[in-house]
């Protein structure tokens, strides 16, 4: 109990911040995992009462943790059961595993469903590879470089964070639609290509203000332009919110349903949330076994990625929100 | 700093100018622009450039086959008398002023309990924050929309109490609280927000209460509650221009077509049937507008009103 209250929580966000410059970019370095003095609570760990208020907070976020997984869980059992027993069985009990689920729904479409899922691959990559370059400079440009309009332009780069998309998405439509790029994979990846998820472009400039200013000082002296100061001293020293970048721009564009829906008509161009759509649609409620088995699918590469990427995004949303 | 924050200090001066930095400046205003260059042409192609083409085609009748033709206040006054608009209005409000508060609550509430160094807390969040990166997906609505089926583990759950529950969505009255239901779900995003700044308020506050004879719940108020409000503005500005823009959740929930009897035809819903389902694009822009003065005025009167509630520690 005591070792409890006196140790800072294993991987907790604070202590693993220290390291990073991201950290000083929010002017929160200061507080490292000494910020907050546990060792004066640790006195009052071996009263009785803290002990209950423990077990009791355990409890609570035992009860609405539960609740929270629970319908996730749900699906992951229905999706091996057979159809009938969906809509008897609100517990988690399997007998023997159902696998006809998952090779129905996998051909249920027009196509197999491994052909949207790389479909969808290959918007994601596009996307991440669109928004690590051109964010990456321009957040450069915003961090530390001087240039008239300086402050306009990074005032309006803020407001195009809150522009709902709805404002730009006819124009924009009508705009791939005349260079003929319906039902290609352009018009959700060229965007990202010019940075207009200003998000990331903020994020990296608050990183890269928090890198010394000293170093690329330093590569100036040597004689190095720009160019070469942000491709050798500060790209490298960029990697974590470049990984936080591509997590989010993986789990945002890997689950766009919109975007897809809008712009990707032929089946031949689904991709994974434009195809469970046509799935609902096609089936409806008659095999919930195979569309829980391919929304399982579809939710794999997602969980993966939570899993590998927890402290990233954790560290993202920490910093500026994004969701 | 968030970048609401850093909006709203944007308009502090700047010191006097030397030669030597003028010279430096004009070194580096040609390297900036190549390197905002691709964000510069994104600015133009697809942000600036479509928001005028939109405002002008606010004000026209266009299908996308025949060229824009210009009907002045035609849109805004057909907006008057559309009553599925004003349903649609109606639906949308309830979802982010129900919505909105009570997933911050429960963020807060989950926060609070998870901030004082307790055991297992990268377990914990990782539980509550799952459902925030899952809960945009087809694939969660679809089993949203299983949940609260007729026959959905809701009602095999209630059946079992011996309770036989309602159709939840195919129940105008309920189909929108399921839906506000799914966006609560999703409170683990805000939670880790809120439990960054509960890292940032000094501990010796708490122990100069703690002298003093606080109560938990004085500390809460007096303490918490305070410290944490820019937090709790962020979250609130934040989630309700989020919360305005939701679609894939009613869109899937309801088959796409906002149904029982409009009861969760969401604003961006009823855009999408009129632009892309009908082809009424000088419609859809008008509404697009529309909903971006919404949007504008809801985060306008945060502002104003944070003024009143948000407390600034420097």
């Amino acid at each position: 109990m005591t070792k409890l209250q006196t140790l800072p929580a294993p991987g907790h966000e604070q202590g693993k911040d220290g390291k990073t410059p991201g950290n000083r970019a929010r002017g929160s370095g200061t507080r490292g995992s000494a910020g907050r003095p546990r060792e004066s609570r640790g006195t009052l760990a071996f009263s009785r009462s803290a002990h209950i208020k423990a077990l009791a907070k355990h409890a609570l976020l035992i009860v609405t943790g539960g609740i929270m997984i629970y319908p996730l869980l749900w699906m992951v059992v229905s999706s091996l059961r057979p159809n009938d027993l969906i809509f008897r069985e609100p517990g988690l009990w399997l007998n023997g595993l159902e696998m006809s689920n998952y090779t129905d729904g996998w051909s249920a479409l027009s196509h197999p469903f491994g052909h949207y899922m790389l479909n969808s691959a290959i918007v994601v990559i596009g996307s991440i590879l669109g928004n690590l370059i051109s964010c990456s400079m321009a957040a450069y440009a915003f961090a530390r470089l001087q240039f008239s309009g300086k402050k306009l332009f990074f005032g309006i780069m803020l407001l195009t964070i809150m522009l709902p998309f709805h404002v730009v998405i006819v124009p924009q439509y009508i705009l791939f639609s005349q260079i003929g790029w319906v039902n290609t994979f352009w018009p959700l990846i060229v965007p990202k290509l010019l940075a207009t998820d200003a998000f990331f472009v903020f994020l990296m400039v608050q990183f890269i203000r928090g890198i010394p200013q000293e170093l690329d000082e330093a590569a100036r002296i040597d004689g190095a332009g720009h160019p070469r100061i942000f491709l050798r001293v500060i790209l490298p020293l960029m990697v974590p919110v470049l990984a936080t970048t591509t997590i989010f721009t993986f789990i945002w564009t890997w689950n766009d349903f919109f975007g897809a829906l809008i712009y990707l008509t032929d089946p031949e161009m689904f991709t994974v949330p434009v195809a469970l759509r046509a799935f609902v649609d096609s089936q409806s409620a008659t095999s919930w076994g195979s569309l829980f088995a391919m929304s399982i699918v579809s939710l794999l590469p997602v969980f993966l990625v939570f899993l590998f990427g927890q402290r990233f995004l954790i560290k993202g949303i920490a910093t500026t929100g994004i969701k | 700093m968030s970048a609401i924050s850093e909006l709203s200090s944007m308009s502090r001066g700047k010191g006097p100018v030397t030669d030597e930095e003028k010279r430096a400046n004009r070194r580096d205003n040609k390297a900036a622009y190549i390197f905002l260059l691709p964000w510069l042409v994104g600015l133009v192609v697809i942000t600036v450039g479509p928001m005028l083409m939109s405002l002008y085609l606010a004000f026209t009748d266009y299908n996308l086959l025949q060229p824009p033709e210009w009907t002045g206040l035609d849109n805004f006054t057909r907006m008057l008398g559309d009553a599925r608009l004003h349903n649609s209005l109606r639906v949308t409000f309830t979802y982010v002023l129900v919505g909105v508060p009570l997933q911050l609550a429960v963020a807060l509430l989950i926060a609070l309990v998870l901030d004082k160094g307790l055991r297992g807390l990268p377990f914990y969040r990782s539980v509550f924050y799952l459902p925030s990166l899952l809960g945009g997906s087809v694939a969660v609505a679809i089993l949203w929309k299983q949940i609260f089926g007729t026959t959905g583990l809701v009602n095999q759950v209630l059946a079992m109490f011996g309770i036989a529950g309602p159709g939840w969505i195919s129940d105008p009255s309920t189909s929108l609280g399921s839906i506000i239901l799914l966006h609560v779900w999703t409170f683990g995003s805000p939670m880790i927000i809120f439990l960054a700044g509960l890292r940032q308020i000094p501990n010796m506050y708490y122990e100069a209460a703690e002298v003093d004879g606080a109560t938990t719940l004085q500390k809460f108020w007096r303490i918490t509650l305070p410290m944490l409000s820019p937090i709790i503005f962020f979250n609130l500005v934040l989630q309700i221009i989020g919360s305005f823009q939701s679609f894939t959740q009613a869109f899937i929930v309801s088959g796409g077509n906002g149904g029982p009897s409009d009861s969760t035809m969401f604003f961006t819903l009823y855009l999408y049937q009129k632009g892309f389902g009908q082809f009424d694009m000088g419609y859809a822009s008008a509404m697009a507008w529309f909903l971006l003065v919404i949007i504008g005025a809801f985060t306008a009167i945060n502002f104003i009103a944070s003024k009143y509630w948000v407390f600034y520690d420097d």
